[in-house]
């Protein structure tokens, strides 16, 4: 972020002139682009993705990544494979040098991250995902911003699924445990009724036990028809609930297949799963 | 009969004024505080912001003077208020198209846009005084007491009087609407709970739809209208002079910062910190502890702890120790 005068601090640190953390960094969000139909394929696509973060080099190399209607797909692939950056080009969050994202029959590539989400693509991003100075139902009532209808059908369904988040429902979300706020940012991102649902290491940082009831609730997504995209760290057990796994090696795609393909294939094993 | 007596002078001295002075500060602090939240920075300008509209609703209360409206035994300033509170409006929404705007294009530091509320605390200063001039303005008419310290002996039978003025009362009455107000908006509208998102979690607000620039003009609006109602509160208290507009800034941060900032129930508890420890320290105790204490023990000078030309010292030195010891403030100030 060097070189522009605006974008120095000057080392200043002083919090009571200025509030802590980052200011939003959402890049794209000011792109003003339609969406031009584009009929054919996979229900979701990110096809030959090529780019990086501003004028930085290329981070993805002709990446494809896609998600059929009823399936999981999951990206794994070593630490700096750029699965989440994969995850955020889809999401527009990154802009493209080349290649296209196609949603549902539509080409949305020139769409801001905001306009994906009227389009119906709900994102979880890995970290700061959740509001976590407002109630667990105000997260979820900020889910459902951009509805003007009756939500407390969605709500009442998403309280079926995450139980706990019933209960804890007027607490703070950043109150709650790892695994609890991995399920608000969930519930979060269904507020909309998305059509397809992105999930950016949905476990990661919880404890094995509560990694396992994340995946089964996931699985319980995915059964309401909800395709569902995720990046995963634990390559073994996530390939395991997938439809379809991608592995990705510094930005490009190395394997595809289903996910007990992947499993088996003696190269993925050996270079991912450890044997 | 003594020990009432004291409470009465304490409350006549010290209580009263501190309550409605700590209001103004409040919701002067309310301001600085939803900007910290909001838009990341202090906003050094609020001081003169609160002189604009003030200044605006002075216009308004003499052009209907001048018509011959009045609202009986209330200031006609509380007419003029809601005018008063457009007008600021206009300049702080100008004033963010003109300047602020350009700076969050440009995904400006927020320490960039500190320096810019100064440019504007000076252009805003300017205006003012080009505008209404440089000095006093009284502008409270009506009844000039609820109760005066007279009635209140006649009532009591005591030696000391309890006087209430007509701006202390309505300065505490309007200040708990306008708080009640905003903290109805925040916590149970849609759009009050989009602007606590926003101030939450930025990026994940945008994601959610909420559109960015339309919280930061929502938060511009609520902003002026407190500057308005604390700038003219003070001005019916006091008295307005643009000078001491620009001073009231220090106080104003104080409490934001004691209180914790970004947290408005923070804001409120630090104005009144802030008030009530300016006024105990600058009041002189002789009258009060002549009633409590037995007489060998009375005191000889006024027992003054720092003269008034020390008052914002008080509010510094509490703003230092906050600081020191809770730098977060009283009331962790994480967001709106």
């Amino acid at each position: 972020m060097s070189g522009s005068a605006y974008q120095d601090d000057r080392g200043n640190k002083d919090r009571s002139i200025t509030k802590a953390g980052s200011p939003g960094s959402a890049t794209g969000a000011r792109r003003k682009g339609t969406a031009v139909p584009a009929p054919g394929g996979p229900f979701l696509i990110g096809e030959n993705m090529t780019g990086g973060y501003g004028k930085g080099p290329n981070i993805l190399e002709n990446c494809t990544i896609a998600v059929d209607e009823g399936e999981i797909a999951v990206i794994v692939g070593p630490n700096g494979a750029g699965k989440s950056t994969a995850m955020k080009a889809v999401f527009g969050m990154l802009d493209l040098r080349e290649g296209s994202v196609r949603l549902d029959g539509e080409d949305i590539t020139s769409l801001s991250p905001q306009d994906r989400v009227a389009k119906g693509m709900g994102f979880v991003p890995q970290t700061s995902n959740i509001f976590t100075s407002l109630t667990v139902e105000e997260n979820l009532e900020m889910g459902a911003f951009i509805r003007r209808d009756d939500f407390r059908d969605t709500m009442e369904q998403i309280y079926d699924l995450f139980p706990i988040l019933r209960e804890k429902r007027r607490q703070a979300a950043g109150e709650l445990s790892g695994g609890q706020r991995q399920q608000v940012a969930v519930g979060r991102a269904l507020m909309t009724k998305p059509k397809v649902l992105m999930l950016d290491e949905p476990t990661a940082g919880v404890s094995p036990i509560v990694m396992d009831e994340l995946f089964d609730r996931i699985i319980e997504v995915a059964r309401t028809g909800i395709p569902i995209l995720m990046v995963e760290q634990n390559a073994r057990q996530a390939l395991e609930i997938a439809d379809k796994g991608y592995v990705l090696v510094q930005g490009a795609n190395a394997y595809s297949g289903s996910g007990k393909e992947l499993l088996a294939d003696p190269e993925v094993r050996k270079s991912f799963l450890g044997g | 009969m003594d020990f009432l007596n004291a409470i009465v002078a304490l409350s006549n001295f010290v209580l009263v004024p501190a309550i409605a002075y700590g209001s103004q500060l409040a919701l002067g602090a309310l301001g600085v505080t939803l900007i910290y939240g909001i838009l990341r920075f202090s906003n050094f300008a609020h001081g003169d912001t609160m002189a604009f509209g003030t200044m605006a609703t002075i216009l308004f209360t003499w052009w209907f003077q001048s018509l011959g409206i009045s609202f009986g035994p209330l200031p006609t300033a509380l007419l003029a208020l809601p005018l008063g509170i457009l007008g600021c409006m206009a300049i702080v929404l100008l004033t963010d198209r003109a300047v602020y705007r350009f700076y969050r294009e440009q995904k400006a530091k927020p320490v960039i846009l500190v320096i810019v509320s100064m440019g504007v605390m000076f252009i805003m200063n300017g205006l003012v005084r080009v505008i209404i001039g440089p000095d006093d303005q009284n502008f409270a008419d009506g009844n000039r007491f609820v109760i005066t310290a007279r009635d209140f002996k006649q009532m009591t039978g005591l030696d000391e009087g309890l006087a209430i003025k007509t701006t202390q009362g309505i300065t505490v009455v309007v200040a708990i609407i306008a708080v009640g107000l905003l903290f109805w908006f925040l916590n149970r509208t849609r759009t009050g709970k989009s602007m606590r998102a926003y101030s939450d979690n930025e990026d994940l607000a945008l994601l959610s739809g909420i559109n960015p620039e339309r919280v930061v003009m929502i938060t511009w609006l609520i902003v002026a209208a407190l500057a308005t109602v604390a700038g003219v509160l003070y001005g019916l208290d006091k008295t307005f002079k643009p000078f001491v507009y620009f001073q009231l800034l220090l106080p104003i941060f104080a409490s934001a910062i004691v209180g914790g900032l970004g947290s408005p129930v923070g804001a409120i508890a630090g104005g009144f910190i802030i008030a009530f420890s300016e006024v105990t320290i600058t009041y002189a105790w002789k009258k009060v502890l002549t009633y409590l204490l037995p007489e060998a023990w009375q005191p000889d000078g006024l027992v003054q702890l720092m003269s008034t030309d020390y008052k914002f010292a008080v509010s510094f030195v509490i703003l230092l120790i906050v600081l020191l010891f809770k730098p977060t403030g009283l009331f962790k100030g994480k967001s709106v």
